[in-house]
């Protein structure tokens, strides 16, 4: 059995971490049917605008991060896309980890 | 003979689950609150529906990680009885206990009226009292019911007779007409590999009444019946809740 999430914590020491932005983008994974996707695809159509192919609705995650450096949040990140904010049975996620920000103390 | 049934922010299916135990049966029902950590000495567990932490995320995502399903997990893994359904199914999926997940039904409506399902294995603590190829008649209530998994696990589930319940007309085929949310192969239920652990999206609580037809009886039937057999010395224990909750708060 994994740990749960609570058992994580931010290792960081005080006055050396560093903020991050992260964003997640989380999909249906290729293969998995996206009823949500092909509702807008549809509607798009309806509306007039021809042309739009393979609609994909998903969901968008984004929050800050304190890490030692972006290897460490990375890591971290990955960990929480597999074990919570993804299911790694039918989505697929992407990470974008930007503009580091000394922390506030 | 205690029978618990987990009790999530956002299940409304407990009662229903409860009655068809302690009504239906006769047997000990015991309500186990999600902060609990402790199994109070059920021989079985029922994870009952609704919208627990109001669906957030993904249906039963959140669930999965409340104290008690610390225990439910270590129960299930040593072979205790575990029905998941509706939004038990979904946790019991999210938990990892049963492969596969349920998405969105691809009608992207919320179904709710009644479905005929089939009676695919009887070998199980939940169907034991039903005949292979029974047709029963229950409701479904869900938004997420689609059953989906990558093919090879579909493959496995089938050469295992891992699929409980499928979804099928009157005649009892699995028709695409009588597949209420697109799910793969018609499947409404299925059970680990240790055949102790099945979930499904219909609701067999709420056909267990003369009123409202008794179909979902046999499920709860089973059950007993298969307590009864196994008798106490393989009542699984949950002692490792004590140490689990120690080591959590260890530094």
């Amino acid at each position: 059995m994994r740990p749960p999430l609570y058992l994580y914590r931010c290792t960081s020491r005080k006055g050396e971490t560093v903020r991050f932005e992260v964003e997640i983008q989380v999909t249906p994974r290729e293969g998995i049917v996206d009823p949500e996707g092909q509702t807008i695809g549809q509607a798009l159509g309806n509306l007039g605008y021809a042309g739009v192919h393979h609609v994909k609705a998903g969901r968008l995650v984004h929050f800050e991060l304190d890490a030692d450096d972006a290897d460490q949040a990375r890591s971290s990140v990955d960990r929480m896309c597999e074990e919570l904010i993804a299911n790694p049975v039918i989505e697929r996620y992407e990470v974008q980890i930007k503009s580091p920000q000394t922390a506030s103390p | 003979m205690k029978i618990g049934i987990v009790r999530f922010p956002g299940s409304n299916c407990d009662q229903d689950c409860y009655r068809a135990v302690d009504e239906g049966l006769g047997a000990e029902a015991v309500y186990l609150w999600h902060k609990s950590h402790d199994l109070e000495g059920c021989r079985a567990i029922l994870l009952p529906g609704g919208f627990s932490y109001g669906d957030h995320l993904r249906a039963g995502a959140i669930a999965r990680f409340s104290p008690i399903m610390r225990e439910v997990i270590a129960f299930a893994r040593e072979g205790g009885p575990v029905l998941g359904i509706c939004n038990g199914f979904q946790i019991l999926c999210e938990a990892g206990l049963l492969p596969g997940a349920l998405v969105r039904n691809d009608s992207l409506r919320f179904r709710s009226h009644p479905v005929r399902v089939r009676v695919e294995q009887t070998d199980t603590p939940f169907t034991s009292e039903y005949e292979e190829g029974d047709v029963l008649r229950m409701p479904i209530a869900h938004g997420e019911g689609q059953y989906v998994a990558d093919r090879s696990v579909i493959d496995a589930l089938e050469s295992e007779r891992r699929v409980i319940f499928r979804y099928v007309d009157g005649l009892g085929q699995p028709t695409e007409e009588a597949n209420p949310n697109g799910s793969v192969r018609n499947i409404a239920g299925i059970c680990d590999e240790g055949r102790r652990i099945v979930g499904l999206m219909p609701h067999p609580e709420r056909v267990v009444s003369k009123l409202l037809g008794t179909d979902g009886l046999g499920v709860f039937h089973s059950l007993i019946g298969s307590l009864r057999a196994t008798g106490d010395t393989a009542m699984p224990t949950t002692k490792t809740h004590a140490a689990e909750a120690a080591e959590a708060s260890a530094p």
